[in-house]
């Protein structure tokens, strides 16, 4: 059955039919064209597939697009900024190779945003725990975890800037 | 260094910005024109007759375009998928090659054998049409473990292939072997499992297949290592598609580690689809069919003995090795526990004799193939292992006993009793640099220190050494090898400058665009952001073999190397004419040519401008252009070595272990970028551990299903099971025979750790009198010989 949806996805405001059955992960990819967001598996295991609803990392390969109805997703895509500056975390995971294939580097770091405006000053150990639901085989963490120490860091004082600047 | 991105700089991977914006190009993300959606329909069974398949209903469902099984296949005169090595028995006949179609033809041999493929508008309605197939399956007895397999009266897989035997191979010298066991003061003995693992690379196996009836051209995309490969098996042994009638394009690949080397029944079946109904046809895998598609790793079981004299000096090894083939021959297959397993044996040391077997099985079980190190971490476990435990059953320290066996680096190149040479090695140097890393000295302390903390602490050594980029070819060939073992690179020059490089070497992850454009960037004296790298696209890059097997930069490399040994050639001609002096004269910089004694030079982009608008140009000599191709094969293997060594704790109250250091000083010869090198070593070793403590593909017995198909139920290593390590390299023994002096790294994490993870677990327990423990060592395995262990301690 055909049901409207109207989302923000990454400033835009989209509305397309979906099925009941479109999974926000399908929706991004197929009707929109957002193939960064990736599909690593089906159990909702690997993280591959997270976005942020409404600034909350959500694994969309388990959430109806008509579950987010109204909401606002940001994806890879939208994380960057306008110019194409990286978002501190996108620059830290380059900095300290915290990506190979590639493929889970979407929802890792989308998870590692989240976790870090949950836990702004995580420790080692906040990190590897917090990515607990992200799979990458490449990397065998070691870059990753220091990609999000470093990223962290710079989200801090990002954002300690823009206060100082308020 | 002279070029900030020349060779040694850890320069930062230029493929990372479209992957961490969301714009790589992985196959999945890719749509044709008028594209389709394939759903393959698996068998549910392990062994089953096919008896009949009604595709009436499924036909009628909406969106549902065809229905195609092996008949229709047969039909067509396809042929199986083939195997590339040809392996012999012991008696020399050869080994059985049962055909693998890509659609099951009257019987399906493991669980997910493919049966049927359903092709439809959309992916919901091809799975919804796949629902409605009726397919009139007799279950047959089944048959899971190799070592079943090769009993008497065990469920036959292949009838046309007695006893389930595949082949039944050796190498090494039996009766000096023997001979030396005979004479030993010490035997040690050891049963061990390699156990079966699903790669698991995140990126889902993908295909597109497409064809074009105004040029008859097919073009497949697919999620693979080799894409040249490839094109000559489907293309000449499976479809019958001339060469120049198909292109294979591996775009950006999320990963392999062995399992996208092989060609797939999924491949051929778009691509012979695909003009049968006149449209572009996609299929990507769900995880779950990767568990039962993506040809799985390791499968041995093995009894090592290992023959010493009263001071530990090892006098020979004899190993018996029964690897499970899975219910067909994948693409390698039967080259992993033969030439690169037995081969290996020898590890580090000078063990004179050395004899193997290996039977090879077939099972109800999907396929096995390279994963990661394949065939070299199960000769590394093995002889690690063994080591390990004549070490305790003699009282000599760990450290020690390996020294003392070492092939010590004055004895390069060595002949190891098992067909190998190694050219260089100083495994000592590796091991002298490990012991004050890992403060071997304290390490009495640190157990003490446990122990008072209630947790059992232990160390282990993994000195391991492997094999990359196989070859020569022409060796290969002689040994059974159907493929050439060389690789290919173009290096074109545009006119103002720039270059592209085409190589036959594929990236999965493993940064070629960074690493080979610092081979140009150094040898040029070019910016790094003026070199292009392009691979993955047989219409693209000539013949190549791809990546696997560490071999990219070793062979790939090497090929670029002469490429531009070319180039070089050709351009100092150029300068001679330009500058009006002898070519003798010409002395070459950093891309610089110029003339000696004299202050007088051009650049290589003044050459290549000459080369391409050539009004001052030697033409009678020289064509114009500056676009040269080379092709190399290299002379020997390469022999990246190193020390690893692991630490655990272990909680007795709930025997889950933990890692709480690893430490890894490898030789990989000349290192081009530290960076990536590491990367590669953190990756590896995540995935040595994984097998060491976590992962297992287990197969129910009686039924052959399954039973660890996914996420759910095959224990990944996640961020939070694992430490952050200490890496470190030394560049004192670079390869002799390739003109970079590199070895590979791509695989020395996985050989090494999980041997080292499984000898500190055993160290930990050795209170309890354990001497060894199968992988994974589970928290419950550990718990349980804890428990057994206890009551009996408590009574001394
Ligand atoms: S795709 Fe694996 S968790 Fe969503
Ligand atoms: S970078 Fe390949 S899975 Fe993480």
């Amino acid at each position: 059955m055909a049901n409207t949806v109207t989302l923000t996805v990454n400033g835009k405001t989209v509305t397309r039919e979906v099925e009941e059955r479109t999974l926000l992960v399908h929706f991004l990819r197929e009707t929109l064209g957002l193939t960064g967001t990736h599909v690593g598996c089906d159990t909702s295991q690997c993280g591959a597939c997270v976005v942020h609803v409404d600034g909350r990392s959500v694994k969309s390969c388990t959430t109806l697009a008509v579950q987010v109805d109204g909401a606002s997703v940001t994806t890879i895509e939208g994380l960057a900024a306008a110019d194409g500056t990286l978002h501190p975390m996108q620059a830290a995971f380059r900095e300290h190779h915290g990506l190979q294939c590639g493929f889970c580097t979407p929802g890792m770091v989308m998870s590692a945003v989240d976790l870090v405006r949950e836990n702004p000053t995580p420790s080692e150990k906040d990190v590897r725990e917090g990515l607990e639901g992200n799979i990458c085989r490449c990397t065998g963490y070691h870059n990753i975890v220091k990609a999000v120490l470093t990223g962290a860091e710079a989200m801090r004082s990002g954002s300690d800037a823009k206060i100082a600047a308020e | 260094m002279a070029n900030p991105s020349g060779i040694g700089a850890s320069v930062r991977r230029r493929e990372d910005k479209r992957f961490l914006t969301g714009s790589g190009t992985y196959t999945d993300d890719i749509n044709r024109p008028g594209q389709t959606f394939a759903c393959m329909v698996r068998s549910p069974h392990a062994h089953a007759a096919i008896r009949g398949i009604d595709t009436a209903a499924a036909l009628a469902m909406p969106g549902v375009v065809a229905i195609y099984t092996g008949a229709d296949m047969a039909a067509d005169n396809v042929n199986g998928l083939p195997c590339g090595w040809l392996i012999h028995n012991k008696d020399g006949s050869p080994m059985k090659e049962p055909p693998h179609f890509p659609l099951a033809r009257d019987r399906a041999r493991h669980v997910g054998d493919t049966v049927a493929v359903v092709i439809a508008e959309t992916r919901e309605q091809a799975k919804d049409a796949a629902e409605a197939l009726v397919i009139d399956y007799e279950e047959r007895p089944a048959v899971a473990s190799a070592v079943k397999a090769l009993e008497p009266g065990a469920a036959l897989v292949h009838d046309d292939v007695p006893g389930n035997l595949c082949y039944d191979w050796h190498l090494g010298d039996k009766a000096a072997t023997d001979a030396a066991f005979a004479q030993a003061a010490h035997v040690t003995t050891l049963d061990l499992v390699n156990n079966r693992l699903v790669p698991n690379a995140m990126e889902p196996r993908a295909a597109i297949g497409e064809y074009d009836r105004a040029t008859g051209e097919h073009t497949l995309y697919t999620t693979s290592q080799n894409p040249h490969v490839i094109r000559l098996l489907m293309g000449a042994f499976v479809l019958g598609i001339p060469e120049h009638k198909l292109r294979v394009v591996a775009p950006d690949v999320g990963g392999g580690f062995g399992s996208k080397i092989f060609h797939y029944a999924e491949e051929a079946i778009v691509t012979w689809a695909a003009k049968k109904v006149g449209r572009p046809i996609k299929w990507t895998a769900e995880r779950s069919e990767s568990f039962l598609t993506d040809a799985h790793g390791r499968d041995h079981v093995s009894r090592a003995e290992l023959a010493l004299d009263k001071d530990g000096n090892f006098l020979a090894l004899r190993v018996h090795t029964v690897a499970n083939m899975g219910a067909y021959l994948s693409t390698f297959a039967s080259s992993i526990p033969t030439y690169l397993y037995a081969t290996l044996l020898a590890g580090q040391y000078k063990t004179p004799a050395i004899y193997a077997e290996v039977k090879a099985a077939f099972t109800h079980t999907t396929p096995v193939d390279a994963y990661r190190g394949a065939g070299r971490p199960e000769a590394c476990f093995l002889i690690e292992r063994i080591v390990d435990k004549a070490a305790i059953e003699l009282g000599i320290d760990k450290a020690e006993l390996r020294r003392r066996n070492f092939v010590p680096k004055e004895a390069m190149p060595y002949q190891t009793p098992v067909a190998l040479q190694y050219d260089t090695g100083d495994f000592a140097k590796n091991l002298e640099m490990a012991l004050p890393v890992v403060d071997y000295a304290g390490l009495a302390q640190r157990k003490t220190d446990a122990k008072a903390r209630g947790k059992l602490r232990g160390i282990g050594f993994a000195t391991y050494i492997e094999a990359c980029g196989i070859a020569p070819s022409n060796i290969a060939g002689a040994l059974g090898a159907r493929a050439g073992l060389y690789e290919s690179a173009e290096v074109r020059f545009h006119p103002t400058g720039s270059v592209t490089v085409f190589t036959g070497s594929h990236s999965h992850g493993q940064g070629h665009e960074t690493t080979f454009a610092q081979l140009v960037a150094d040898r040029f004296g070019l910016p790094i952001e003026n070199i292009e790298i392009v691979h993955g696209d047989t219409n693209k890059v000539p013949f190549g073999m791809g990546t696997y097997g560490s071999r990219s930069l070793a062979v790939g490399g090497s090929a670029l190397v002469k490429a531009m040994d070319k180039v070089e050639r050709k351009a100092k001609k150029i300068a001679a004419h330009l500058m009006e002096a002898a070519e003798a004269d010409i002395e070459v910089k950093d891309g610089k040519f110029s003339v000696a004694g004299t202050d007088k030079a051009v650049t290589i982009g003044e050459i290549a401008l000459a080369a391409y608008v050539p009004h001052n140009y030697p033409l009678e000599e020289l064509e114009p252009g500056l676009d040269e191709q080379a092709f190399y094969d290299p002379k020997n293997f390469t022999y990246p070595n190193g020390c690893h060594v692991c630490e655990v704790e272990i909680d007795p109250e709930t025997g889950v272990t933990e890692v709480v250091a690893f430490t890894a000083v490898d030789d990989f010869g000349r290192v081009i970028n530290p960076l990536i090198v590491e990367g590669q070593v953190h990756g590896g070793i995540v995935q040595g551990i994984g097998q060491a403590l976590l992962e297992n593909c287990v197969y129910d017995d009686e039924t052959g299903q399954l039973v660890t198909g996914s996420y759910m139920d095959y224990c990944m290593p996640r961020a939070d099971d694992v430490p952050s390590f200490t890496v470190q390299y030394h560049e004192d023994q670079p390869c002799t025979h390739n003109p970079l002096g590199v070895k590979g790294c791509g695989e020395a994490g996985t050989i090494g750790a999980s041997a080292a993870v499984i000898n500190a677990v055993v160290d930990a327990l050795a209170e309890y009198g354990v001497t060894h423990i199968d992988m994974p060592a589970t928290p419950q395995k550990i718990w349980q010989i804890v428990r057994q262990a206890t009551p009996a301690m408590a009574a001394e």
